[in-house]
Parts: C-alpha cells; structure tokens; sequence
C-alpha cells in the first residue's frame, strides 16, 4: 500500500472539503433564494464539471495554469513555486472539479427550506445571521453533509484531471487513484487491488453514512 | 398580563400602493384592542397585505405605522427589516421550527430578554395557550390545533405591537376550529394591540372580528363594524364579495319624511326602502334585501307584514338544507327577477313552497339598502 498517496489523497480530500465548504453554503444559499437574470446560466456553469470529461476540464486547467499563462505566472512570482505539477495546483483543480458536487446538494438543502419558516424566524426578532445559524444550517445540515461527502470521495477517486494538472509526482501529486494505475502498469495486481478495495470501502462508508444520517434527520423533520 | 403592553391608541395605519405585480391601493386601520377582520377572495391580496406589515413584502408605495413607530414609508426612504418590526406573525402553514420543540420553538421569539429569563418565560406562554406536558414535543408530533397554538404563543412572545394572523384557522378541523375560536374570543379579551385577522371566511369574521375590511384585487373596498357592512354594503361589488345574492336595479321616486323612507320603482313595484336621501329622484341605483328580511305570508291568513312591500312571484326553486329550506321567488313568474329566501322547513312544509307553487312575499323596508349602480366591475 503507498502510504504515502494514501495520505496525499486524504490530505486533499480533506483540504477540498474545506475551501467548498464555505463556498458551497454561500453559493447554494444564494442559488436557492435569490432569482436574477442568468441565474440559468450560472446554474449550468455550477454544473459543467458534471458533464464535461476530466481531461477536457484537466486540459484548460493545464492551459491556464501553466507558467505561460497570467494565473500560472502570477502565481509563480507571488510564491516562488509553480501551480502544474504541484499540490496547490491540484487542491484548486479539485476545488473546481467538486464544485457541483458540492454546491448542488446544499442548493437543493436551502430551496427545501420553506419561505414561511424563513419568515417566521425575522418576524421572532431574529437577525438574518441568527435565521441562518438557528433555522436554516440545521434543517439544510443533511444536504450539507451529502454534499461534503460526495466531494471528499469523489476527490479520492479523481483520476483524469489529477493526471493532467498534477501528473505523478511521489508526495506532491501521486494520489491513491494515480498510484493504483501505477500499480497495474508495474503489474503489481496485488497492491492495486488493496488500494481499490480500500477506496472502495471508504467511498461506500462515506455515502452509507450520509443516506443514515439524511434519513434520520428526515424522519424527525416529518 | 404583560402581553397587554402597548399603551398607544393609534394602533395600526397602513396605506399601501402599487400597480403590479400585485396590484394594491390598500388603507387598513386596526385599533388596539380590537380584532380587525381583512376579507375577501384568495388572490385578494389579504396574505400580501399582512405581510407587508410584517416586512416580507416591500410594496412599491405606502406608509405603515404602529403606535408611534413607523415601519414603513416609502416617501421618506424609511422601511424597517422585518426582525425589528415588532410584529407577531401566526402563518397559514404555522411555520413552525421543525427541528426545536414547542417550547424552543416559544423561546426563539424571546430574544429580546436575558438568557435566562426566556424558559420561564416561554413556560408561561406555553401556559397561556393551554399546552402544558406538550412543551418537549417536536412540531411533527403536535395536532394542527396544538401547532396552531404553539405558533400563537411564539407570535405572542415578542410582545409584539400588532399580532397579524393568517386565516389560521384554515388548517384545522371543524370541531378544533370552533374551539380555537372560543379560545381566540377569550383571549383578545386580554390582549391590548391591534389584531388583524385574514379570512375567506365572512362567518369567520362576523363572528370574531370587531371591525371588518373587505378587500378586492389588492383593494379596499369597505370598512366598517361587519354587521352594518353586511347590512349596508357600500357598492353592488362589496355586496357581491360579502355572498349577498339579492342585487337588483330599481328607481329613486321620492323621500318621504315621517315615516323616513325612500320610495323605490322596481318593475311594476313601488317599494318602501331605508331612507337613502343620497339619491336624488329619478336616479337609477342599485338595491339589496338580506335573504333573511323576505318574509312569506301564509296561504291561509294574512300576515301582519302583509301590507310591507307585497312581491308576488312562483317559487322557482325550494331547496331544504336541514332546519332552513332556500328558495328563490321568480318575482311575477320572471326568472330574470329571482328573489331569495330562507324560511325554517316546518314554515315552507306548512305553506306549501315547492317549485311552481305561487307565493307572496314582503321585503322589510328597513332591510332595503340603496347603493351606487355598478361602475362595470364585476
């Protein structure tokens, strides 16, 4: 087993989880309650990451990452490293990756929320950040938990845009589903099969525990 | 108790307009201490109206005061947040927290008091709508009428300056409805601000309400204590939305002084009405007779009422609903003149009311109520 991806790729999931964490409840928030014009459009850049291949999405990011580009050159004056092939790189890549991941279920937790309740919560006296900590992050927590799950193991489980942005570099990039390829191509069937069994398990954990915890809350909340 | 806080007779003063989206030219009064009803259809705009006191909906016109504050005036750029009206809101749906119990749910309106005054506090509100031993239990777990009262105590909570519910009765079922009603009858006995009461409901209203505001497409269209305006409706629409169903046209033929009456041209008839000197002779206007001041003469001897507006009609149709048979009178055999009625059954079977049947009526003359002709409005 590569402890060393292994860790890797927790540090990243958990990292990703983290920066989407914020954005998605800011986001998700103000998609399910704000109407403006595009908000259409907005909704289905949220979604692109979904449908567009991980090497597509990898290839741009490439492009804009790269030292030729402003991002790419910015960043490498500001901290003295380069973004491609590097731990930072991949984190922001992942960022963007898992954003519908994210952002669509605490959307969907938020519009859940009925109007009336928001309501009822100004009319209480309540300011509208004691409405959101006091009624809307405890009925919507569900949605955000599914969506911090499904981000964390899908970020385990990224392969394609891994390879474009950050290819295999032990430590820095190598995650778990990069060395699992690695493993097959040096024929160790062994070890990547203890790999996949063990993202495999924790990916199953991960939404298992979701699908309990969403439907416990849902049976108190009916 | 200290619920009854507000010392301010103003009460609440709303003046609201907008072309669209929803249309509203809206003025309320609420005195404190009163229930004021706001009726009309759904799509009337009552709901938007109430919560546009509470600061839910920002109308695009309009001045909303309480007591001595101002919540709203469009003019003068003031339009206070919602969380800072002192507004105590019972929703349609009650709106309860679903995740707290009943007692959180009291305690999330008392934020205005230290930390640890709010238990006791929402004990005694608790209390108050008669929910002691339920105080642990989740909204999921309580009745309509329960809910209903948990929403009650948490408006009630804020101590707020005007208490807006509504139809909060909607939810409920009957027997529950009759004894929310008790208990809201008891209650605002207690209560000092104003309360404004939505309803589709007319019975609701006459039963609950001191005052009544009857509301079209976003308008006000009266106001006025709910027995007078169902007696005396101010235009043939106000008439129309209050279910009064016997509106005719007739023709002003003159005043007379002692007794005060307005003498009245209608089809082959010259009616005695209440004076209605507003009208000048000759005018054409609009009329009601309550369906419940028709009264029948017996077939076999004359009544005392005999010689008070005398209709003679065929019954068109006699409809028994329980102890009250409705029936219409085609007025000289005319279906285009249907004059409705309501008689106790025993009466109707004594006097033979059956479709076809002949029958003579009298309109009470006090119970003749001139309006305005209809400007086209439906």
């Amino acid at each position: 087993m590569d402890l060393e991806a292994l860790w890797l790729s927790l540090r990243l999931g958990a990292l990703t989880v983290l920066v989407l964490l914020p954005l998605g409840v800011i986001v998700g928030r103000w998609l399910a309650y704000r109407s403006f014009p595009g908000k259409s459009v907005a909704e289905a850049a949220v979604a692109l990451p979904l449908v567009l291949p991980p090497t597509v999405f990898g290839f741009y990011l490439l492009v804009a990452f790269g030292a030729a580009s402003p991002i790419g050159a910015a960043w490498q004056a500001a901290f003295g490293r380069p973004l491609v092939f590097t731990f930072e790189g991949l984190l922001i890549a992942s960022v963007i990756f898992n954003i519908p991941f994210a952002i669509q279920p605490m959307q969907r937790a938020f519009e859940a929320i009925p109007s009336a309740l928001r309501e009822a919560a100004a009319s209480c006296g309540m300011t509208p950040w004691q409405v959101l900590r006091r009624i809307e992050l405890p009925l919507a927590w569900p949605g955000i938990l599914t969506g911090m799950v499904l981000s964390f193991a899908h970020t385990l489980g990224e392969f394609g845009i891994v390879l474009m942005v950050g290819g295999s570099v032990p430590g820095e990039t190598r995650t778990v589903a990069i060395a699992i390829y690695d493993r097959v191509q040096a024929f160790d069937d062994a070890g990547a099969a203890r790999m996949s069994a063990f993202l495999l398990a924790v990916s199953l954990i991960a939404i298992t525990a979701t699908f309990v915890l969403s439907r416990r809350v849902g049976r108190r909340l009916a | 108790m200290s619920d009854a806080a507000s010392p301010d007779r103003a009460g609440l003063v709303l003046r609201v307009e907008q072309r669209g989206p929803i249309p509203l030219d809206a003025a309320l009064h609420a005195a404190p201490g009163e229930v004021t009803a706001l009726v009309g259809p759904s799509g009337s705009g009552k709901s938007t109206l109430l919560r546009a006191v509470a600061g839910h909906y920002r109308p695009a016109r309009g001045r909303i005061t309480v007591g001595s504050e101002t919540w709203l005036d469009s003019g003068a750029g003031v339009d206070v947040a919602p969380h800072r009206r002192r507004a105590g809101l019972v929703f349609q749906s009650y709106a309860l927290f679903p995740h707290l119990t009943a007692l959180e749910n009291v305690a999330a309106a008392l934020g205005h008091l230290p930390r640890d005054a709010r238990p006791a506090r929402a004990r005694e509100l608790i209390d108050l709508v008669r929910l002691a031993g339920l105080e642990d239990r989740h909204p999921a777990q309580l009745s309509g009428g329960q809910q209903q009262r948990v929403a009650v105590a948490r408006a009630l909570a804020r101590e707020p300056a005007v208490l807006l519910l509504d139809e909060p009765f909607s939810a409920v079922d009957r027997t529950t409805r009759e004894k929310l009603y008790r208990e809201l009858a008891d209650m605002r006995k207690r209560l000092a601000m104003p309360v404004v009461l939505v309803t589709h409901d007319l019975e609701e209203a006459l039963m609950l309400a001191d005052r009544l505001t009857l509301l079209q497409r976003g308008r006000t269209i009266q106001h006025g204590r709910p027995y007078e305006v169902l007696a005396r409706p101010a235009s043939v629409q106000a008439a129309r939305l209050l279910g009064l169903r016997n509106v005719f046209e007739g023709e002003v033929v003159e005043h007379r002084a002692a007794p005060q009456h307005t003498l009245l041209r209608w089809r082959g008839y010259v009616l005695e009405a209440a004076a209605a000197t507003v009208f000048a002779p000759g005018a054409r206007v609009a009329w009601i007779v309550s369906s419940a001041r028709v009264v029948l003469h017996r077939r076999e001897r004359p009544s005392r009422g005999e010689s008070e507006n005398p209709v003679r009609g065929i019954i068109g149709d006699a409809v028994r609903l329980g102890d009250l048979t409705h029936a219409t009178l085609y007025v000289d055999g005319d279906p285009e003149a249907p004059l409705r009625f309501s008689v106790p059954t025993h009466v109707a079977e004594r006097n033979r009311v059956a479709a076809g049947g002949p029958a003579t009526v009298s309109l009470l003359a006090e119970a003749i109520h001139l309006m305005p002709r209809d400007s086209g409005e439906p």
